[in-house]
């Protein structure tokens, strides 16, 4: 199983390469869709992302904005689906 | 009555917000035809000002031309006013017909169905076509109507950043499982002029087995040596899967819209596409008129040329006077201000010199962006852009803008 911290790295490199135009100097507590930096469009990819890497199927009522909502939320939500 | 006090009270709140936020719309009336020379009413009530018009979508200048007026005569007289129709009732006149399949033929591609709008075009497309089991991935920047229409279809969506061609390539990989991929694009941006990079599109398409949509509306007509679209331009003209365009903006101006491409794809949108279904046909004499615009077209390039002149002097005019523009080659000249403040404190300048020119700012374009956005016609002369530029200069002047840089246009206005 991954280690959660490598986890948490690897989704906060995403959501940098994915969603971040410059240095935003975003966290793991960055809040992504209520900070209006991830759309609800934009977290279907994310969670697309999360299930081919860790080949897992979150359930798509699981996979909330509020869920998704910081780095750490989503690798605790990968996490019980590992 | 069902309408309380308290339901009133929840529109009169967020209209307030709106107004507090400035960013509330008002509309100019105009008093004159669509023209580089219109009376304007504004605000309301007050005296009608004669100004030059550099905010129009009038491209080549058509909104007014005599043979179009003429042609709609004609059409008023022969096909009558309206059709009290959708298409597939009893809305479909011969000319109908007549205006798909010329089209078709002016874009390259297979077929053609008609939709009272772009916005319908583009919101009715995608479900038409596609369902759950594909996928759209679109540039971040496509036009509003895109993507309500992307949110109206089953299928899932994702996006790549703005003309980046190798993370539309990480996204294609990403979804190759899927039954059907679109690729979606708009050919002219609108904010910022700048085109689509349709050639690798059309590669990449290849490569991944994917579709590509691409919206041409502010590009038919002028953009490509004959005016057949950024296809044309990038050389791969009679490639693209599926195109939507409007004649509301270079075709004439009036209104319409379609969606051009693969006859399988017109065919689905024919039987399916909900707003070709259940809304009207479009008006016998807007055919008219287009049709007459796309005679005029394939007569000659003189109006596109014209333009294409008008908005090489436009962009050297402004750089020379110190402005910063987004480059590019478009009649879409944004004019850099990046402060929104700044933005309707120099566009109220310019209404009151005489230039209609219009501000934009977050979240119409990104927070820091602020424009002018200008838009040049063949229907402008040498004159009424030396006057312009005049009029800009004189404003540029005042808010000491002129030859400054990004940094220090935002060191002293803010961004």
């Amino acid at each position: 199983m991954p280690d959660s911290n490598e986890m948490k790295k690897t989704i906060l490199q995403y959501v940098i390469d994915e969603y971040a135009e410059e240095d935003s100097g975003l966290t793991y507590d960055t809040p992504l869709i209520s900070g209006g930096l991830v759309d609800s469009f934009s977290m279907v990819s994310l969670k697309r992302f999360l299930e081919l890497k860790y080949k897992i199927s979150i359930p798509d009522e699981r996979a909330t904005p509020e869920a998704f909502d910081n780095v750490t939320k989503i690798a605790n939500l990968v996490l019980e689906f590992l | 009555m069902g309408y309380s006090e308290q339901t009133k009270k929840t529109y009169t709140d967020q209209l307030d917000a709106i107004v507090n936020a400035g960013l509330f719309k008002q509309e100019r009336f105009i008093h004159s035809s669509q023209a580089a020379d219109i009376e304007v009413e504004f605000p309301a009530g007050s005296v009608t000002k004669k100004v030059i018009n550099i905010c129009a979508n009038n491209y080549l200048g058509l909104s007014n031309h005599p043979e179009v007026i003429k042609a709609v005569h004609e059409g008023l007289d022969t096909r009558g006013y309206g059709m009290s129709s959708v298409r597939f009732i009893c809305g479909t006149q011969d000319i109908h017909r007549e205006l798909e399949r010329r089209m078709t033929e002016f874009l390259g591609t297979e077929d053609t169905i008609l939709f009272p709008s772009c916005m319908d075009a583009n919101a009715g497309v995608f479900e038409a076509i596609l369902n759950q089991d594909d996928v759209i991935i679109s540039d971040r920047l496509v036009h509003a109507s895109l993507g309500d229409g992307i949110r109206l279809c089953s299928a899932m969506h994702d996006t790549f950043k703005h003309s980046n061609m190798e993370h539309l390539e990480e996204k294609l990989r990403l979804h190759a499982d899927k039954r059907l991929k679109v690729v979606v694009n708009d050919g002219v941006y609108s904010m910022d002029g700048d085109m689509a990079r349709v050639d690798e599109l059309v590669e990449l398409c290849e490569k991944y087995d994917a579709m590509l949509l691409i919206d041409e509306s502010h590009a038919s007509g002028f953009i490509g040596k004959t005016g057949r679209g950024t296809p044309e331009h990038f050389g791969v003209h009679g490639k693209v899967d599926i195109i939507t365009t409007t004649f509301g903006k270079a075709l004439g101006g009036a209104s319409g819209g379609c969606v051009s491409g693969r006859k399988e794809i017109v065919q689905m949108c024919r039987q399916k596409a909900r707003p070709y279904l259940f809304s009207n046909t479009i008006a016998p004499v807007v055919i008219s008129g287009v049709l007459k615009v796309l005679d005029l077209l394939n007569e000659s390039t003189e109006l596109r040329d014209k333009l294409e002149q008008n908005t090489l002097l436009w962009r050297k005019l402004l750089t020379e006077a110190g402005f910063i523009i987004k480059e590019g080659t478009t009649p879409i000249v944004p004019v850099m201000l990046f402060n929104a403040k700044l933005a309707q404190d120099v566009s109220r300048d310019l209404y009151s010199e005489g230039i209609y020119a219009i501000g934009f700012f977050f979240p119409v374009v990104p927070n820091g962006q602020a424009r002018i956005r200008t838009q040049i016609s063949a229907s402008h002369n040498t004159n009424h852009l030396l006057k312009a530029i005049d009029r800009f200069i004189k404003v540029g002047r005042k808010y000491e803008i002129l030859g400054k840089t990004k940094e220090e246009i935002i060191e002293r206005y803010g961004q």
